[in-house]
């Protein structure tokens, strides 16, 4: 087991608690945070659609992009930024460490 | 071979476009100064009208980038040209911005920021330039309901393209949209309250300069290429430098710099020429132009004047061909009556001999899309010619207008030849065009085409479907149409992947505006009971639940539901799913009948029961509701639903397609017969038809109204058998109860997120469902 030394990063729980091309939350200092599993790797954004608060967690999840399940504002899971919109969600840092997944806040 | 295309504009995505098709390997890099992938910033004045959004005029998604292994650059403005083999310069130009004092407080019109920046203008608007891109903004800001005035330098609109009897009509017809056009006033100032002419001052919110095109020289200069008003290029569109060309309006050839998008294609083709090492030489094009102004017909080619010209003219309209010396046509404007542009615009540019300019005038009025010869440009935008359009329709078999938009690119630009598009594609099909839905947009693949490969290639999930042809992987919008689509043609015997299904045949609930779900249980034909009832209320006790509603569909609806609750809540309801999340066979209403009405005919309740199990459990396009009433009176509305029986003297009446959300339609008779159980089957049958032929999200009122009734009529009596039995294998196959997910769950975190557990649930007591 890698645990992360640095403070800053949060341990969330594992990999294979997120099923791939899926999404799960949790919260990081009061603050809901969705988990993806994508094919290439981690992806973390803030939890809620800043559109109606929709939960992106329970979006449809392409190659790179979540789809609001409420009425589909789709953003890329990279950069945060809204792909049919001018809205954009908080991307956070997450890494796999040993199936572990850490994350970072903004 | 590594070339640079430098500039994301129409330029530069025509001349990718243009190198990709002669050469699959050359090392294809494109440097955008802007963030945005190339975009068509030809109609940047629509979005002003419009309101949509700059994303909408992107040329290619990203995903043609990664298909056609073009780099792309973005925020990359090229400072010296080094790295690669050869450059394509396709900078574009920026607008003129003349040296009038003050002109810091006015707008230009040439970027999406430009257009985002005008489209919050209010009160009193004054464009200054009276040209084709002028009057489009001037239309676009009177569209915003600014009080907007035109200022022309000249004593005419549009001089370039324009004879003095043209213009004289184009004012008017400009004021009768609400622009008021002033000529011969020279504008000496801008300050930030208006406008200053010669004689007078006009106060104004809102200046837009627009008074023609500065080539984007910049590069080329550092470069030290040989430029003059633009980029000097020979016919091979090589600059002076024979590593690098240039294309677009940065390119000067033959001492013009054109500034309209048809040129741009001819000359991106003899770009892709010369650099894939094809001879080739650009002989320069006829100025065409054509007002993108709603409710303004213009359309000009060639010369506005000559040795000869005819006009047919009234109060509104003007149709003038103009012919040279010799008796070859050179020039056309057609104003308020544009029936024909193609045709004659074929004539300027191919210098048609017209001995009788009056009598070709009054044969291009007459002109069809069949009349047309093969040279006729259709597409001016993206210069597509009616033989090209023809040729793709027949070799490609191309079945709907947004096919032969996408593969031949006409009417992909500013769209106003769709309606050609379209024609074409009617003649060349004997009128039977049909609009495409495409399953996967991003991909542009349709059901059709998507169902072939799952059956030849024998796909079991919509993940081998995506690795085979891309489909889902983009925006993944289409998920759960491939999933039907992939469960319907296995018989539901295909591998169920959760990642591509909406989160409500995830956790089976149907997610609400909050984050909560709603829990719909089965109860058959909306009959239920007393133990049924308690259980409902017990869990309504139990789990707080914020809101208990009777639906519309004869069942109990309990609102408000956590995610993690949801198995524990299941297994103390102890009821099958009622699918109400679903794409999927929903409810079966039906009015008490024979068995206490006075008037009921038919068993309506125990056939309703019946149809409802016989139905329940399969995935259907859309959701299928249904009803069966006792008697003509309806009670249990049968008459709008997707699968209604109403029980009549002596028989039954199936009727299908009908519906009573948005749409009100009353469905039509599938069939009169005479026993229920005959109903059932051919509703069965039926519901075996729309699952296999309607379009993903096409209710079944829809797919009728698409197709006709007759000739589903003819298919399901056609197929009785077959399709009985395909039912039969797809519903043996089928889970009927997805709710018993509590006991097993398809991943421990089905019903949970990362830091909470779901609900416990005991094991399945003895001989359960």
């Amino acid at each position: 087991m890698t645990a992360i030394a640095d403070p800053t990063w949060t341990l969330v729980g594992r990999v294979e608690d997120v099923p791939l091309l899926e999404g799960r939350t949790t919260s990081i200092d009061g603050r809901r945070i969705a988990i993806f599993r994508l094919l290439d790797g981690l992806a973390a954004i803030d939890a809620h659609c800043p559109h109606a608060m929709g939960p992106l967690a329970d979006g449809i999840v392409a190659d790179s992009c979540v789809t609001c399940p409420l009425h589909g504002r789709r953003f890329d899971l990279r950069s945060g930024l809204a792909l049919n919109g001018d809205e954009s969600v908080t991307v956070h840092e997450v890494r796999d460490e040993d199936g572990e997944i850490w994350v970072r806040l903004s | 071979m590594k070339v640079l295309v430098i500039g994301g504009g129409i330029a530069g995505q025509a001349v990718l476009e243009a190198i990709r098709e002669r050469d699959a390997d050359i090392e294809l890099t494109l440097a955008c100064a802007e963030p945005r992938l190339p975009y068509d910033r030809v109609a940047l004045s629509t979005l002003l009208v419009s309101g949509a959004e700059p994303d909408t005029l992107t040329l290619r998604p990203a995903s043609w980038f990664e298909d056609n292994r073009i780099e792309v650059l973005l925020n990359t403005r090229i400072d010296e040209l080094t790295g690669y083999d050869r450059y394509v310069v396709c900078t574009g130009s920026d607008a003129l911005v003349p040296p009038i004092p003050g002109a810091q407080h006015a707008h230009v019109f040439r970027s999406p920021e430009d257009c985002a920046a005008l489209a919050s203008a209010t009160g009193r608007a004054v464009v200054i330039g009276g040209g084709l891109l002028g009057l489009e903004a001037a239309y676009g800001l009177a569209s915003l309901g600014c009080e907007t005035t035109v200022v022309h330098l000249t004593d005419r609109l549009m001089e370039r393209q324009l004879d003095d009897g043209a213009a004289r009509l184009l004012t008017p017809a400009m004021e009768a949209l609400g622009v008021e056009v002033l000529l011969e006033a020279n504008t000496q100032e801008i300050t930030p309250e208006g406008v200053r002419l010669a004689d007078r001052f006009l106060p104004a919110d809102t200046v837009v300069i627009s008074v023609g095109i500065r080539p984007q020289t910049e590069l080329a200069r550092a470069a030290g290429l040989t430029v003059e008003r633009g980029i000097v290029v020979d016919d091979a569109m090589v600059t002076s430098d024979p590593r690098v060309l240039a294309v677009g309006e940065c390119a000067q050839h033959r001492g013009v710099v054109h500034g309209i998008v048809a040129p741009i294609h001819e000359q991106a083709k003899v770009a892709a020429d010369t650099i894939c090492g094809i001879d080739n030489a650009y002989p320069g094009s006829i100025p065409t132009a054509k007002l993108k102004v709603m409710g303004v017909d213009l359309v000009t080619a060639g010369a506005p004047d000559g040795s000869r010209a005819v006009v047919v003219a009234d109060d509104s309209t003007y149709r003038k061909l103009i012919v040279d010396g010799a008796g070859n046509t050179v020039g056309t404007i057609l104003l308020g009556d544009i029936r024909g542009a193609e045709l004659l615009m074929d004539a300027v540019r191919t210098g048609r001999e017209a001995s009788d300019p009056l009598a070709l005038l009054a044969e291009a009025s007459q002109a069809t899309a069949a009349d047309l010869p093969d040279s006729a440009r259709v597409c001016n935008c993206h210069g597509v010619c009616k033989g090209e359009i023809v040729d793709a329709i027949r070799t490609r078999g191309l079945g709907s207008t947004l096919e032969v938009v996408s593969v031949t690119r006409a009417g992909a630009g500013c769209g106003s030849c769709k309606p050609m598009v379209a024609e074409l594609l009617a003649n060349e099909r004997g009128g039977a065009a049909e609009e495409a839905t495409f399953l996967c947009p991003c991909r542009r693949q349709t059901r059709e085409e998507l169902a072939a490969v799952v059956r030849e290639r024998e796909l079991d999930s919509v993940s081998e479907l995506s690795a085979a042809c891309g489909a889902g992987r983009d925006c993944g919008a289409c998920k759960p149409g491939l999933s039907y689509l992939v469960s319907e043609i296995r018989g539901n015997r295909h591998r169920e992947e959760r990642h591509a299904r909406y989160i409500n045949d995830r956790v089976h609930a149907n997610i609400q505006n909050d984050g909560t779900f709603s829990v719909v249980p089965r109860i058959r034909g909306g009959v239920t009971n007393a133990d049924e009832l308690r259980r409902i209320a017990d869990v309504a006790d139990k789990y707080e639940v914020p809101l208990i509603k009777i639906t519309g569909g004869q069942r109990i609806d309990l609102l408000g539901i956590k995610k993690e609750q949801l198995p524990a809540i299941w297994e103390e309801l102890d009821m099958p799913s009622g699918h109400a999340y679903a794409k999927a066979v929903r409810t079966v209403k039906t009015c008490v009948g024979t068995s206490f009405c006075r008037f009921g005919l038919g068993d309506a309740m125990k056939v309703g029961i019946e149809l409802e199990s016989a139905m329940e459990g399969l995935y259907t396009p859309h959701k299928v509701k249904g009803a069966v009433t006792g008697c003509p009176r309806n009670c249990a509305e049968a008459y709008v639903k997707d699968i209604g029986l109403v029980a009549v003297e002596g028989g039954w009446e199936i009727y299908v397609g009908g519906a009573a959300g948005a749409t009100v339609r009353k469905g039509d008779v599938l069939a009169t017969v005479d026993t229920s159980d005959e109903a059932i089957r051919l509703s069965l049958a039926f519901l075996q038809h729309y699952r296999e032929s309607a379009e993903y999200l096409e209710r079944t009122y829809a797919y009728i109204e698409r197709v006709g009734i007759e000739p589903v009529r003819e298919a399901v009596m056609a197929d009785l058998d077959g399709l009985l039995e395909r039912y039969r294998i797809a519903k043996a196959a089928a889970d009927p109860d997805p709710w018993r997910e509590r006991h097993a769950p398809v991943h421990p975190k089905q019903f949970s997120e990362l830091d909470s557990e779901p609900e416990l649930v005991g094991p399945p007591a003895e001989g359960a469902r």
